[in-house]
Order: structure tokens, then sequence, then C-alpha cells
């Protein structure tokens, strides 16, 4: 894909990854897979785990949640499979499973995955999700069709855009992986931090948000979905509702909070220039 | 940060409290137009980045993708071409599979011959070798010769077409249908998982939001003749049907018979959907909306692959586990006599005259019994039922294979009607215990088992009427 | 694209290769949130692509994907014809 400097010189085949497929006997990091549905995860999570979950090429062919392991550095990583969805906010059974995911179940890092042919679709995706974690990776999947169809996308421009790594990948072709595993890896460890760029709304929602937030942030300091909370809030979002009121969200702000992070060592690598 | 000290109790009474009725309060200033702003803020926001990033904007839908479109989906050609790639599949599925069947039964019924003279000189006593070798192991050699070539054929060919992304064009073009019979269009593309296994297909149901539609599709997968059938209907196809005609006309006349079968299953599918949806079913239409992904080029040799390994293995072993003490249980059937007589033929004695009425026989509504576990093993079964009746034939063509049926009364009536018999019987077990996890309902669950097999039982024997009528007995 | 029709009008009037931009739905709850999931929003582009062999279902192209709908929910979709 030179044409493009899409990933040129940086792909290559895996390496340093070892596919543990369902053996969890250990477990150091959690890792999320989320994406607009056909973007391809069920293949990022068959290259990385060794497991055969079902791939096809139709919209909503993974129906179940997958799991499955693999080791990067001698460190272990569960990877989990989110039902595919447009969007975060329409309250579908899918889409609930996936958010639901993505704030309880505390992942170390998540892995969006966009399709590099549909853009800004998958994009509307990716802006919900670093409104919820700031822990994300992007996986720029599908370079490979976009390149036939005289796509090009500047990553690097992308990164700086979205605030958080991107990894341009054709996973079909086990390209770009190790970059993805390697950066995931970085993501988890704290050696990497992402600064995701989150959404303005017209200014009477901001003005509203902006007046929650405070309140929220003093219940829950260290919460890094305070202003995602905030707009749940607004939208009178059942759930969201009875986690702060059962204080089950307080919980998981605290553990949030908590969470261990390394020392940073290899901050050089860090090619993020976060706005 | 020292976030011991937060204790979620303690904290979230008052301040819970004062930030929701503020939450609650500003979103009635704000009105209902809030999630509208937000995602026209996220759209405005990717539209931007996107915009940003693209270097060099290209067609997505492009232009081989248009074209390629424009004909599956077209007024006059669309039905016609999935007509023809089902017919052609199941023709190359019978014509392929002819050849290494007579070879692997050649090699396993050597073996065969080797394990008895084998038994003979150990000395083992007669029960022992009729149980192993007449009983177990002759169920897995039918098992494997007549069930693994059609198997390597047709999965491969299924899931090219599946990579391809063919399958999203499909729902596109029969959704009509579907909604005209107050049905959900993914409801096809549940039915084409159903194709390949009815518990896919029923998980797969969750594609569907609506939990009516969802509920409608749930029970009517049964309609799409599984991995487990296949084999049946187009054994039968190619042996009753095939074999009537000249050769130069039978494998195609034969895979004509097994898509007759698939549309006639198709067809029972809409009308159980529109009974449903006009009786205990009732409701509206949820929102409909369907993504054609772009055509994928599929990758062969994985598919091959995996369809093998994964899929083919994994069908055949379950045929397997379960054929072999089905195996057992025949011999036993037929060798252990009650009053000068076998249990297998008191048994099927006394499931002879309800067989007869739809046109089978009480051994085949025994095989069924014995084969709930598992559909695979119906025709083993049968098999082996007949065969363990003392008499021995050297199984090693189609031809003999049919021989053994004739012997046994059977007609085409009797092909015709174990094919929609086949076609539309109660779930196996594994389907049956899917559909209660995943509707959470003893209810729905004993209409989506019972349900068919009622359906079953009056297409068969309103055919076996209609036909011995018509043929004057 | 160049200039808009003045008179709104459904999607569904549109014919295959003709265009146009949304201008608001006409629908509530978990339908309108899935038009808009799926980028409906007012002012986008949005081009008609395939019509089903049987006349219904209808696929559009938004925002890069080809999005298949029923002609009762394109009918909740008021849209300005390009002209």
């Amino acid at each position: 894909m030179g044409a493009c400097g899409g990933c040129g010189s940086k792909c290559g085949k895996q390496r340093g990854v070892i596919r543990l497929g369902v053996d969890a006997s250990r477990l150091d990091y959690l890792v999320a897979l989320a994406g607009n549905p056909n973007t391809g995860k069920s293949t990022i999570f068959n290259a990385l785990t060794g497991l055969k979950q079902h791939t096809g090429n139709w919209p909503g062919k993974t129906v179940t949640r997958a799991e499955g392991m693999f080791e990067h550095q001698r460190k272990r990583f569960k990877l989990i499979d989110l039902p595919g969805t447009y969007s975060l906010l329409s309250t579908t059974v899918d889409e609930e499973i996936a958010r639901d995911f993505l704030l309880f179940g505390q992942p170390d890092v998540t892995i969006v995955v966009l399709d590099a042919t549909c853009l800004e679709r998958n994009l509307n995706l990716a802006l919900q999700v670093v409104e919820i974690t700031d822990r994300v990776v992007v996986c720029l999947n599908l370079m490979d069709e976009a390149q036939r169809k005289g796509i090009c996308i500047n990553d690097r421009r992308l990164s700086v855009d979205l605030g958080v790594p991107v990894v341009p990948c054709a996973a079909r072709h086990k390209v770009g992986l190790d970059e993805l595993v390697r950066t995931t890896h970085e993501i988890a460890s704290g050696a990497l931090t992402a600064h995701p760029r989150h959404v303005a709304a017209n200014h009477g929602t901001m003005e509203a948000v902006d007046e929650l937030v405070p309140m929220i942030q003093s219940m829950m300091p260290g919460m890094p979905s305070v202003r995602w909370v905030a707009m749940r809030l607004l939208e009178g979002d059942k759930r969201i509702r009875q986690a702060l009121q059962t204080g089950e969200l307080l919980q998981l702000a605290a553990a949030l909070a908590s969470r261990k992070v390394q020392q940073p060592q290899t901050l050089a690598q860090a090619k993020l220039v976060p706005a | 940060m020292n976030t011991d000290v937060i204790d979620p109790g303690h904290l979230a009474g008052r301040d819970t409290e004062s930030c929701l009725t503020k939450a609650d309060a500003l979103r009635d200033q704000l009105g209902s137009s809030l999630h509208d702003n937000l995602v026209a803020a996220l759209y405005e926001e990717a539209a931007a980045i996107a915009e940003h990033a693209t270097t060099q904007h290209g067609l997505r839908w492009s232009g081989f993708d248009q074209k390629i479109d424009r004909i599956v989906t077209s007024r006059w050609l669309g039905f016609p071409i999935m007509l023809a790639l089902l017919t052609f599949v199941f023709w190359l599925t019978i014509k392929g599979a002819n050849y290494p069947s007579a070879m692997i039964g050649d090699a396993l019924f050597w073996l065969h011959d080797r394990l008895e003279a084998g038994m003979k000189a150990v000395g083992a006593p007669w029960w022992l070798t009729g149980f192993l070798v007449h009983g177990v192991y002759r169920g897995l050699a039918w098992v494997v010769a007549v069930m693994l070539p059609p198997m390597l054929i047709f999965f491969p060919i299924f899931t090219i077409l599946e990579d391809l992304g063919y399958l999203p064009r499909v729902a596109f073009n029969l959704d009509r249908l579907f909604k005209s019979v107050g049905a959900h269009g993914k409801q096809s593309l549940t039915m084409a998982m159903g194709f390949g296994c009815n518990a896919a297909g029923v998980i797969a149901c969750r594609v569907i939001d609506s939990p009516r539609e969802r509920l409608i599709a749930i029970i009517t997968n049964n309609f799409a003749p599984c991995n487990g059938r296949w084999p049946t209907l187009i054994m039968l196809a190619s042996l009753f049907v095939a074999a009537a005609l000249p050769p130069a006309y039978s494998a195609l006349a034969a895979a004509g018979s097994v898509v007759g079968v698939t549309l006639f299953g198709a067809l029972v599918m809409f009308a159980v959907s529109w009974g449903l949806s006009r009786t205990a079913l009732k409701g509206e239409a949820s929102t409909f909306t369907l993504e054609l992904p772009p055509y994928r080029k599929p990758q062969i040799l994985k598919t091959l692959y995996t369809s093998i390994i994964d899929r083919t293995l994994l069908v055949l072993w379950r045929a397997v586990v379960m054929a072999a003490p089905a195996g057992g249980l025949c011999w036993l059937l037929a060798n252990l006599t009650f009053e000068g007589r076998s249990l297998m033929e008191i048994f099927s004695g006394w499931l002879n005259p309800f067989g007869h009425a739809l046109g089978l026989d009480g051994v085949i509504l025994l095989a069924y019994i014995v084969a709930i576990p598992a559909n695979e093993i119906v025709v083993p079964t049968i098999l082996m039922a007949y065969m363990s009746k003392g008499m021995m034939v050297e199984l090693d063509s189609m031809a003999e294979l049919k021989q053994v049926f004739v012997t046994h009364g059977w007609t085409p009536m009797t092909a015709v009607c174990l094919m929609l018999f086949s076609l539309l019987h109660n779930p196996c077990s594994t389907t049956i215990m899917t559909i209660f996890k995943e509707t959470r309902s003893a209810k729905w669950t004993i209409v989506a088992s019972l349900l068919p097999l009622i359906i079953a039982v009056i297409v068969c024997f309103a055919v076996a009427s209609l036909w011995r009528m018509a043929a004057g007995h | 694209m160049d200039t808009l029709d003045d008179t709104e009008r459904t999607l569904a009037s549109l014919t295959p290769g003709e265009q146009g931009v949304v201008q608001g739905l006409s629908c509530e709850g978990l339908t309108r949130r899935r038009f808009l999931d799926l980028g409906l929003v007012p002012g986008t582009l949005v081009e008609v692509a395939l019509r089903s062999p049987l006349g219904d279902p209808t696929a559009y192209l938004i925002r890069g994907s080809t999005i298949a709908l029923r002609k009762d929910e394109a009918n909740k979709i008021s849209i300005r014809k390009a002209v």
C-alpha cells in the first residue's frame, strides 16, 4: 500500500504474538474489540487468538460475545469480541451489551475497528467510544480494500485529530496486526496515553453538560467518562440513572481510579501529538 | 489519589439525588431535541475528521460492485440467479460426491470384511462380532461413506458464497415476501445460517431486534434443512429421482428435486410465519435496515481449510459419536428376541400402520425416534435396521444401496415422503435446547418442536394418500 | 449536487440514481434513533442505489454505505430533491 503511505514498511507478518486460544489460566490485561458490523472484528479476533470464530461477509453474524487469549512480551491478554454496532445510543440489545461492557467491564484497552472504506460512518462510533474510555487504540482495517477502491487515508492526521493511536491494518492478510498488538500493549501498560477529542454538541446542550459535570466529578473523582455520564443523565437514560442510584457507578469510578498504571518506559515511542 | 476512602453506600444518598434532580430540570429545559442534536454533532464531527484524514476520495460502492448489484437484484434476473445458484450448488455436490462415495465405501467395507475375519480368528463369540462389527462399525462406515463426500463439496461452496457477500443481496431480494407474511427481512439470513445448522440459525435470530419477529424466525428456522438433513435429501434424490432418468440428466434432475424440496421448505416457512403473525404473534412491523456490504474476494484456500476442518469434521464427528451407539442399539434391537420375534420387528410392527399412512414404514419412524439427538444418523439407522435382519449385502455402490431399500418395499413415493418428512419434522435435541436458551420460554420451545412435527405428519399423509389415489391403490 | 428542489417530499418518492438531502424525520422512539444512528441527520445527502426485484425495499447510499430501507420507513424521511 505504498501509494497511500498507509502502512508501507510498518506492515509485517505477525511476530511476537503467541496465540493462546481459550486458555485463560492467567490474565494481565483485558482488551475489548468494538466496531461497526462487518468491519473485520472477527478476523482480527481469530488472527490474534488462533480461535475460529465464524466470519462471513454479512453484518451481524457475530451474535455471541467471543472471548480468547493471546500473549505478547510475556503479558497475557484476554480479548473480547463485542457485537458490531453502528452506535451506542439507541439501546438495542447489541448496543447495550457493547456499551455495558465498555463501561462496567473495565477493559484495560478498547480496540475500535474502523472500516477504511467507510470512514465517516465508522468514526461516529469511535467518537462515542472515546467518550466512555480514554484507553483506546483505533485499528484502521480494510486498508487493502480501500486502496483497491481508490481511497487513501492519512492515518497520522487521523490519529492527531482523534487524539488516540491509529494503526492501519489489513487483517485478512495479517498486515499491521503486530503494530496493533504493540500499541495495545503500550496503552494497557500506560507507556502510551491517549488524549481523545470530545465532541461538542450545540450551545444549550453543552451548557447543561457543564453544569452537571462538576457535580458528577465530585462524586466520582478519577472517572474518565464524566461527560458521557452527564449526557446520559440529560437524556434520561434509565440504565445509567439506575447505576448511579444503586452505587454501581461509584464503585466503578473507584475501581477505575485505583487501576494500576506502570511508569511509562518507552515514551520515546509515543507518536502521538495530543491536541 | 487516595481512592480507599470512597464509600459508595455513604455517598450514594444526597449527592446522587441532587444530581438527578438537576439533570431532570435541565432535560426539561432542553426539550426533546437533545438526542437529535447529540447525534447530529457526532456525525458533523465524524464527517469533518474523515474529510481531513482522507487524502484521496474513492467510491466504496465502486463501478464493479454497482454492476454486479444491478444484475443480482434486477427485476428479471434477481430471482432466476438465486435459483440457478442454488441448483448449481446441489448439482455440483451430487455430481461430485458420487465418485469419492463409492471409493470410501469400498475402502471401509474392505476393512469391514477384514475385521470380521479378525474377530473370527481370535475366536470372539458371535454376539460380540455382531455387536461391534455388524452394529457399531457398520453404522460408522455408513455415516462416513454417505455423508463425508457431499459435505466436502457443499460446505466450501456455501462458505464461499457467504464470504463473497451474496447473502445480504438474497435478503434484499426476498424482503418483500417476508414483509407480506409479517416477518423480518433478516429472517432470510437466519434461514441461510440454518442451512448450515439450525441451532446456529436460531442463535443468529438475535440480529432481529423485535421480539415478535425474532420469535417467528426462531420457530420457522427448522424449515431450512440443515447439515444433518442435506445428505439424506441429496442421497434420496440421487437414488430415486436421478436413477429414473437417463444418465445425461440424472444429476441435474436430482439437484432440481433437492431445490424443489428446499423451495417447499421455504413455502412452509412463509405459510407458518404468516399464520403466526396473524394469530399468536400479531403486531406491527419493526424498523428494517439492512446493510449491503461491498463484495469481497473469498479466500479460497482458507475457506477450504476451515470448512473441511471446522465444519465437515465437526459435523462428521458428531454423527460418528451418535451413530456408534445407535448402531449398537440397532443390532441389539434386531437380535434380542421376544417370543421368536426380534424387538426391532415388534417395535417397527407397532409403528408400521402409522408409518404406512405417511408413505413411510415402521423402521423409518423408529429410526427417527433413535435419531432425535442428531438428524445425521437417520438413514444409517434405517440401513442398519434393514441389514441387521440377517441379510448380508455387499454395500459398495449406490445401485446396491438402492436395492436394499427396494427389497424393503420402498417406492419413489417412499423417497418423496421421506424427503418431506426429513425437511419438516421436529428439530434435533441440540436445536430444541438452543431454542429454550434463546426464548427462555417452555411454551414457545414446545410450539417450535411440535408444530413442525404436526406439519410433517399432515403433509406426508396428504402426499401419500394422493399418490396412492393417483396410482389407483 | 447543485441546487435543491423547493418542495419537501419523502425519500420513498425518489427513483434509482436520484439524490436528495435529508430535511427531517417524522417518527419517534426506536425508529428515529435507528435512522439517526445510520447518519440520517438533517443535511445528509442520500442517493437511491437499487430497487429490489419485487419493488420494495430500496437500497440507499448513506454516508458511504449501501443501506436498504422498506418503503414504509423511507416515507418517514423527508427530503428535498437535488436537481
